[in-house]
C-alpha cells in the first residue's frame, strides 16, 4: 500500500496551515474583518507579497528543478498584468463616460460612450481610437482568458524556437533577458497600443464594485493570492513529487544523459517553461489590481534578474524556498526603500537605505551563493540534523561523486 | 541471419577531418561484438552516430527488422526504438535515489503528459528491485546514487540500461578504472546481457577484450582494417602496424 501525497510530503501540508494561519491572522488584525491593526495598504502589500511568492514558485520550477534560469517570467507576470488592467481600465472608463453622458438631452449610442472611453483612455498619448489589442477589453472572460493565452503562447513559440535550436546555459538566459527587453521597449512606445510610459491606471477600482471600500476590496484580493498560492503551491509539489519531477532534476543535471533514456528533453523543458509562463501571468494578474498601476518598466529585465536572487537567496530546488525568499527578500525591500529603515552616520558618510539597500542586496545575493548556496532553506535541513559534507582533498576515482582523499582516510 | 544494425558507406567529417571514412558493417540480433582501435579511430564517432548525437555527411544506419533508419531520429526516439549507451564514466542522477533512477529508466511511455500522470503500480515497484538486486544494489534502493562507489555506480548505470529494455547495447570502456574483481564481475554482465540482445563493447584493454571472446573489428582512420576473432585479426600485418605494434 502506497503512501498518500500528503503524508509523502509533509512539508505541502505544513505550507497550507502556515499560510491559512496568516490569512486568517491577517483578516482579524484588518480594518474590515477586525480590530484595524494593520493599515489597507500594508494588507494590500501583503497580498502582493503572496503574488510574488506564486511567481517565485513558477521561477523556482523552472530554474531549481528543470535547471533554466529564465530571465523572462517577470515579463509573462507583468504580461498577465497588463491583460486584466485592460478590462478593469476599460470597464471603469465605461462606467465614467455612461454615467456623464447621463445627463445629455438624448440617451447615448454605443458608439457614442466607445468614442467617450477611447478619447478618455488614449487622451494622454493623443490618441481618439481604441488600437486592435482592445478588441476583447469590454469582456471579461475573454480578457481573462487572455491573460493565460498571451503569455502562455509566448513562452510556447520562444520555448520551442529557443529550445528546439538547443540553446542551454548562460545563452538561453540571455535570450529569455533580450526576450523581456524587447517586450519592454515594445509596451515604452505610445503607439503600442497599451499607452506606453504612462501604462494602464487605476486598476485598484474595481468596476461594479464601486460602493464597496477600498479596506474591504483589499482583504478580498488578499484571500484572493493566498487561495492562488496554496493551489499553485499544490500544483507544484504535485509536479515535481513523482516521476514528472524526477525527469526535470535529470534534465537539470545532465540532459544529454536524459535523452539517452528516451525522453524527449525539448517538450519537457517546452512544457514546464510554459506551464510555468501561465502560472507568472494568473499572479501578475492578481498583484496588479492591488498596485493599481502597470508601467513597462515592471518587466524590465531587473525585475526577472530580482525573481532569480529571491530564489537563490530562499534555496533554489525546495518550494518552500522559493517562498521564504520571495517573502522574505520583497518585505524587507519595501522596509528599506519605504524610508522607514534608520539611517547609520559613520561620521564621515550617512548610509541612508534607500539607496544602499540595493547595494546590501547585491552583497547578500554573492555571500549566499558563495556561502551557503542552500540559501535560507537550507536553514531547516541544518535544524533537522541534515548536513551537507564539506568534501576537500583531490577526487579518488574518475566520477565526481566518487570519495575525496580526506573521507577516504576518515 | 539477418542484421540488427546495419551501417553502410557512412562517413563524416569534423572541419575537414575525416573522422569516419565510408565505414560498413553488420551486427545481428544477439551478438557480442568488441570494437578496438587507436585514439582517433572514430570509436566514440562511430557510437554517437547510432545513437543521433551526430549526423553523418552520407551513408545509412538502419536498425530492426522493418530496416528503420537512424539518421531521421531525434536522440530519444533512438532511444526508445532500443537503443541504449552506457558512457565511460557512469553517469547516474546523483542528486537522486538509486529506485528512482531505475524507475526512470524503466520501459514506459516517455512523453511528458504520460509521465505527469504517471504513478508506480506495485509491478514497476517490484521490477525496480528485482533489477536493483540483478546489478548488486538491493539495500542501497533508498539511498542517493550520489552517495555510491564508484563500481556501484557502474552498476546502477547497467542497471537502468536493463530497466531500458534495450535491444541494441553500446558500451563506451566499461571496464575503465575497475578492479581485477569488477572487471570480471562485468565481463560476466555483458556475455550474460548478449545471450538476449545485441551488445557492442568498445575497448582499449586487450586483455579485457580477450576474456569477452568474440567476434571482433579494428577501427583506423574511420573505417574497419580487420574483423573476426581476436586471434584472427591480432595476426594481421596491418592491425599490428597500426595499432598493437605501438604496444
Amino acid at each position: 500500500m502506497r503512501q498518500g501525497f500528503l503524508s509523502r510530503n509533509p512539508s505541502v501540508l505544513v505550507f497550507l496551515l502556515i499560510l491559512a494561519l496568516f490569512t486568517l491572522g491577517v483578516t482579524l488584525l484588518s480594518h474590515a474583518y477586525g480590530s484595524a491593526f494593520l493599515s489597507t495598504s500594508f494588507i494590500k502589500t501583503l497580498g502582493k507579497t503572496l503574488c510574488l511568492c506564486l511567481v517565485a514558485l513558477a521561477m523556482d520550477l523552472v530554474w531549481g528543478y528543470a535547471g533554466i534560469l529564465s530571465l523572462g517570467h517577470m515579463a509573462f507576470f507583468a504580461l498577465g498584468g497588463y491583460m486584466i488592467g485592460m478590462w478593469l481600465m476599460y470597464a471603469r472608463t465605461e462606467e465614467i463616460v455612461v454615467q456623464a453622458l447621463a445627463n445629455a438631452p438624448l440617451p447615448a449610442t454605443p458608439q457614442e460612450i466607445s468614442n467617450g472611453v477611447a478619447s478618455q483612455i488614449f487622451g494622454v498619448v493623443g490618441g481618439a481610437e481604441l488600437p486592435a489589442v482592445w478588441t476583447f477589453a469590454h469582456s471579461l472572460p475573454l480578457q481573462l482568458a487572455l491573460v493565460v493565452l498571451v503569455p502562455g503562447l509566448l513562452a510556447l513559440a520562444f520555448g520551442w524556437l529557443a529550445f528546439r535550436s538547443r540553446v542551454t546555459g548562460v545563452y538561453l538566459s540571455i535570450l529569455t533577458q533580450a526576450m523581456t527587453l524587447a517586450l519592454a521597449l515594445h509596451l515604452f512606445q505610445n503607439d503600442s497600443g497599451l499607452r506606453g510610459n504612462n501604462g494602464l491606471s487605476g486598476l485598484q477600482n474595481i468596476p461594479g464594485l464601486g460602493g464597496v471600500s477600498q479596506d474591504r476590496l483589499s482583504v478580498w484580493f488578499f484571500w484572493a493570492s493566498a487561495a492562488a498560492l496554496a493551489l499553485g503551491y499544490l500544483l507544484a509539489a504535485w509536479l515535481v513529487s513523482g516521476k514528472f519531477g524526477s525527469v526535470l532534476r535529470a534534465i537539470r543535471d545532465d540532459e544529454q544523459r536524459v535523452r539517452f533514456l528516451g525522453y524527449s528533453v525539448e517538450g519537457y523543458k517546452l512544457f514546464i517553461f510554459t506551464f510555468t509562463a501561465v502560472v507568472a501571468a494568473v499572479a501578475g494578474a492578481l498583484y496588479y489590481p492591488q498596485a493599481g498601476i502597470i508601467n513597462p518598466a515592471e518587466l524590465a529585465p531587473i525585475a526577472s534578474i530580482y525573481l532569480a536572487v529571491w530564489v537563490a537567496i530562499g534555496g533554489r530546488g525546495r518550494l518552500y524556498g522559493a517562498v521564504i525568499g520571495a517573502a522574505f527578500v520583497s518585505l524587507l525591500s519595501t522596509w528599506f526603500t519605504g524610508g522607514r529603515a534608520p539611517d547609520v552616520n559613520l561620521g564621515f558618510a550617512t548610509i541612508q537605505w534607500v539607496d544602499w539597500w540595493q547595494i546590501l542586496l547585491g552583497l547578500a545575493f554573492v555571500l549566499v551563493t558563495l556561502l551557503a548556496p542552500q540559501g535560507i532553506g537550507g536553514l531547516f535541513d541544518w535544524a533537522a540534523g541534515l548536513r551537507h559534507p564539506a568534501r576537500r582533498g583531490a577526487p579518488l576515482g574518475p566520477a565526481e561523486g566518487a570519495l575525496q582523499e580526506r573521507e577516504a582516510t576518515e | 541471419m539477418s542484421a540488427l544494425l546495419e551501417v553502410s558507406g557512412v562517413s563524416v567529417t569534423f572541419d575537414g577531418f575525416r573522422a569516419i571514412n565510408n565505414l560498413s558493417f553488420n551486427i545481428g540480433a544477439q551478438e557480442l561484438r568488441a570494437i578496438i582501435g587507436p585514439n582517433g579511430a572514430g570509436k566514440t564517432t562511430f557510437m554517437d552516430i547510432v545513437t543521433g548525437k551526430t549526423r553523418p555527411d552520407e551513408g545509412s544506419v538502419t536498425f530492426g527488422e522493418r530496416s528503420v533508419s537512424l539518421l531521421a531520429l531525434s536522440e530519444s526516439r533512438i532511444a526508445q526504438e532500443g537503443i541504449g549507451r552506457k558512457f565511460q564514466r557512469p553517469t547516474v542522477f546523483e542528486d537522486q535515489t538509486v529506485f528512482d533512477n531505475l524507475m526512470m529508466a524503466l520501459k514506459k511511455p516517455r512523453s511528458p503528459f504520460s509521465v505527469l500522470f504517471f504513478r508506480p503500480s506495485g509491478r514497476d515497484a517490484a521490477r525496480v528491485e528485482e533489477l536493483a538486486a540483478e546489478v548488486g544494489l538491493g539495500d542501497h534502493l533508498a539511498r542517493k546514487s550520489g552517495e555510491l562507489s564508484h563500481g556501484q555506480k557502474q552498476w546502477l548505470e547497467i542497471g537502468m540500461l536493463l530497466a531500458q529494455e534495450p535491444r541494441l547495447l553500446l558500451v563506451d570502456e566499461p571496464a575503465a578504472g575497475m578492479t581485477l574483481a569488477e572487471r570480471e564481475h562485468t565481463t560476466a554482465l555483458l556475455v550474460e546481457m548478449a545471450k538476449t540482445r545485441a551488445v557492442v563493447v568498445v575497448e582499449h584493454d586487450m586483455e579485457f577484450v580477450r576474456r569477452l571472446n568474440c567476434k571482433v573489428t579494428v577501427l583506423h582512420e574511420g573505417s574497419v582494417l580487420a574483423e573476426g576473432s581476436l586471434d584472427h585479426v591480432t595476426k594481421n600485418p596491418a592491425v599490428i602496424e597500426v595499432y598493437l605494434g605501438r604496444g
